[in-house]
């Protein structure tokens, strides 16, 4: 077959669809989205009638994985490293109620954090709750190893983890398909318990998971993927775990590595070849991307006595993405001389698009705020975030989904006054709505700000679960519907706009004030499909 | 063989169409292909590159090693500096000339031409005024690949029939001015390099 040149990502997509994916559930972040983008706009989902849903968060997502899976159907969920925080609770549950039909947790992970609050390394998570992790090397690996996750997943009754981090998601290059397989028939759990963690059931099953140890680490010592390449320098052996191998093979152009090594793509790590390279080898160094799970786990608490360099020695950054040139120098390879740029590089930081109605919506609120003094503003996570950066500097916090308004809650019991959060609308169906609802009962004297530009505006414009629905949830939360205020953020309406935002920063109690106008990027894709669909009528 | 290519503009100048048009080009040469992208938060109005990497053999790394790429091809004059660090020391910078101005502290154009003529091997043209010569000022980057275009090691008529297949479908009015554009660029650097 053909090769199709491909993102990680969307190898990954492809390769449910071919697995026989019955449905993918996810909440759109970096550098995850265009998994489930992917599945949605492949003309085969709908021919095969796979379910291809952006779900309220990465929790509700989750559940919904869990759900087809306990149907006897493949499903898969998919998320960045942070979205899982969110999903943990799933998660780890779900590695003790175990799977039915594939269940398979795609987690992308981001260091250096080019789109992200941190660098948290989902291999931990992965570990946390005992289950298989796969971290391919690079995009065929990803699309095989869809396949082999599914399978083991079924196999075993197990949740799978398959880790990816952003420069595998992100980039492309050729993969072959497999011959497609057809979808599961809808088919119970043989024992209609197994998903009922009731503390009886729960210790069985938990037991059960614990004896499948065994079962997962004979696995990873027969993975295909995990191998052990002998060579005759033995001063030192290399663990490379995932895309770590490129950049190892990288820095060999005859691609013949003098120093025995261990390519790791599988979890928990193969023992076999890990004993074998370590009585080997006068010293180990290990390259992972993200922290150091496996030096940590090398070095042990009680050093053992043989050096393992790594992330933690400083062989390696402590923090940040790996590339050729980081595990060239730990290599102890001379790396090629140089350019510097020039002086006169200036920064060009991301920055609101023009007419965006963030924009408005902050000068606003700038404007309005500005006699109470700096330091009111939290602020939650989207396009609006940027709105920190000069000349807006209208926020004050950022910290996970959701937090803008229980963090102003907290202020606001502290004696903070006004206490204001800003949050976009996507964001507040992800995590706001319960901490306007603690608001509410309390009676908080807040202001929250819900940004309603119709979409998922930083992840590149996907439906907004919050569509039409802020002011009636605002409603039943029990908001006074007299401080639900609706704006238009345009510059012409700014003397208005600006004197709703003083009256209820002015209100003691709960108000909410919703700036309503389309991202200007999702408008224009609109605009432009509408005109090509009325060219495309008239001809 | 082995071509790698540091992409480099600002979010949404297009960079990524430069991109699927080599990328295309170069499965149908049947080379090994990888190509490293920025999604996310760059892609508003900051800073953004693509690794790109065609070779015969097989290709590990995504990203390409500081001080080993063979050329840089920028949308932008000021970004096209930014990733010199990258370049082989006998590899050439390809550029437009036209600031894209969205930050206040943009440092002088002279003084970034200046920066520019300094590399040993370089390519500089208004990219913009010669697409719009081709038809559409949306065109520029295909008049950048146009001028890359002698330094990439895939018979030109496999760039042209990229444009075909990608332009296509958008229409033959698009296909022709995008055609002309990559000969444009394509003559310019032959001239002038
Ligand atoms: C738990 C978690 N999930 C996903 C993300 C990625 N993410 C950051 S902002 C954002 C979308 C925000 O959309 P919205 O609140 O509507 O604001 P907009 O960008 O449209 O202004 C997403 C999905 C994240 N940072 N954390
Ligand atoms: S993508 Fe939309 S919401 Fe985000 S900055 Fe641009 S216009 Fe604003």
């Amino acid at each position: 077959m053909n090769k199709l040149l491909l993102l990680g990502d969307e190898a990954i997509a492809q390769a449910g669809i071919d697995a026989g994916m019955s449905g993918v559930f996810a909440y759109p972040g970096t550098p995850s989205t265009e998994i489930t983008e992917y599945v949605r706009s492949s003309p085969e989902t709908k021919q095969k009638g796979i379910v291809a849903t952006w779900a309220a968060n990465e929790k509700t997502a989750a559940e919904q994985a869990l759900g087809m899976s306990y149907a006897g159907k493949r499903a898969m969920t998919c998320m960045k490293h942070v979205g899982l925080n969110v999903a943990a609770d799933v998660f780890l549950n779900a590695a003790i109620t175990g799977a039915n039909g594939g269940l398979i947790f795609v987690v992308a992970d981001d260091p250096s954090m080019h789109s992200s609050q941190n660098e948290q390394d989902s291999r931990v998570y992965g570990k946390f709750a005992m289950v298989p992790i796969l971290e391919p090397s690079n995009q065929q690996e990803a699309y095989d190893m869809v396949h082999i996750g599914f399978d083991i997943s079924e196999k075993l009754q197990v949740p799978v983890m398959l880790r990816i981090t952003t420069r595998l998601a992100h980039s492309r290059a050729g993969v072959a398909r497999k011959e497609a397989r057809q979808q599961n028939q809808f088919k119970l759990p043989e024992d209609l318990k197994q998903f009922i963690l009731l503390p009886a059931i729960a210790r069985k099953r938990y037991q059960m998971l614990l004896n499948n140890q065994e079962a997962f680490q004979k696995l990873s010592d027969e993975s295909l993927y995990n191998q052990y390449f002998p060579a005759e320098d033995t001063s030192m052996g290399i663990i490379a775990c995932g895309l770590a191998y490129n950049y190892l093979m990288e820095n060999y152009p005859d691609r013949k590595v003098p120093y025995p090594v261990v390519k790791v793509t599988q979890y928990p790590l193969p023992q076999d070849h890990i004993k074998k390279l370590y009585d080997t080898c006068d010293e180990i160094l290990v390259i992972e991307e993200g922290y150091p799970v496996v030096e940590e786990m090398m070095q042990g608490f009680m050093d053992r006595g043989k050096k393992i360099k790594g992330r933690l020695d400083g062989s390696l950054p402590r923090t940040g993405e790996l590339n050729p040139n980081l595990v060239g120098k730990a290599l102890g390879i001379p790396m090629p001389e140089t350019t510097q740029a020039p002086d006169l590089l200036t920064q060009r930081p991301p920055s609101l698009c023009k007419g965006c109605p963030h924009i408005d919506s902050f000068l606003g609120l700038n404007e309005a705020i500005a006699e109470y003094g700096k330091g009111r503003v939290f602020s939650d996570i989207g396009c609006y975030t940027l709105s920190a950066l000069p000349p807006y500097n209208s926020i004050n916090s950022c910290v996970d989904m959701g937090a803008s308004i229980t963090m102003a809650k907290g202020a606001a019991d502290a004696g903070m006054t006004p206490a204001v959060a800003v949050i976009g609308d996507s964001t507040f169906t992800h995590s706001g709505i319960t901490g306007l609802l603690d608001a509410v009962n309390d009676n908080t004297n807040i202001t929250v700000v819900i940004l309603d530009n119709a979409t998922t505006g930083m992840t590149g414009g996907q439906p907004s679960s919050a569509f039409g629905k802020i002011e009636g949830i605002c409603k039943g939360l029990g908001v006074e519907e007299d401080h639900i205020k609706i704006i238009k953020p345009l510059k012409k309406r700014h003397e208005e706009n600006t004197q709703v935002f003083r009256e209820e920063l002015a209100y003691e109690g709960v108000s909410v004030i919703i700036p309503r106008r389309e991202c200007i990027v999702t408008l224009n894709k609109r605009m432009r499909q509408k005109f090509k669909d009325k060219a495309k009528s008239e001809s | 063989m082995k071509n790698d290519i540091i992409l480099a503009g600002v979010g949404g100048q297009g960079i990524l169409s430069i991109a699927a048009i080599i990328g295309y080009a170069a499965v149908k040469s049947n080379l090994y292909l990888k190509q490293a992208e920025v999604h996310g938060m760059s892609q508003r109005g900051g800073d953004v590159q693509s690794h790109l990497r065609l070779s015969s053999e097989e290709i590990y790394s995504d990203l390409i090693p500081e001080g080993k790429a063979d050329m840089i091809i920028s949308v932008e004059p000021m970004e096209s500096l930014r990733y010199l660090p990258f370049l082989h020391s006998a590899g050439w910078l390809i550029t437009n000339t036209e600031p894209f101005v969205n930050i206040s502290n943009y440092p002088d154009e002279k003084d970034v031409m200046a920066e520019i003529r300094k590399q040993p091997r370089h390519v500089a043209l208004d990219a913009g005024k010669m697409a719009e010569e081709a038809g559409s000022k949306k065109s520029a980057n295909v008049v950048i690949l146009g001028a890359a275009s002698p330094f990439i090691d895939i018979p030109f008529e496999k760039l042209e029939e990229a444009i075909h297949f990608l332009f296509g479908k958008k229409g033959e009015d698009l296909v022709e001015i995008n055609l002309k554009a990559l000969r444009a660029g394509r003559e310019y650097a032959q001239t002038n390099k």
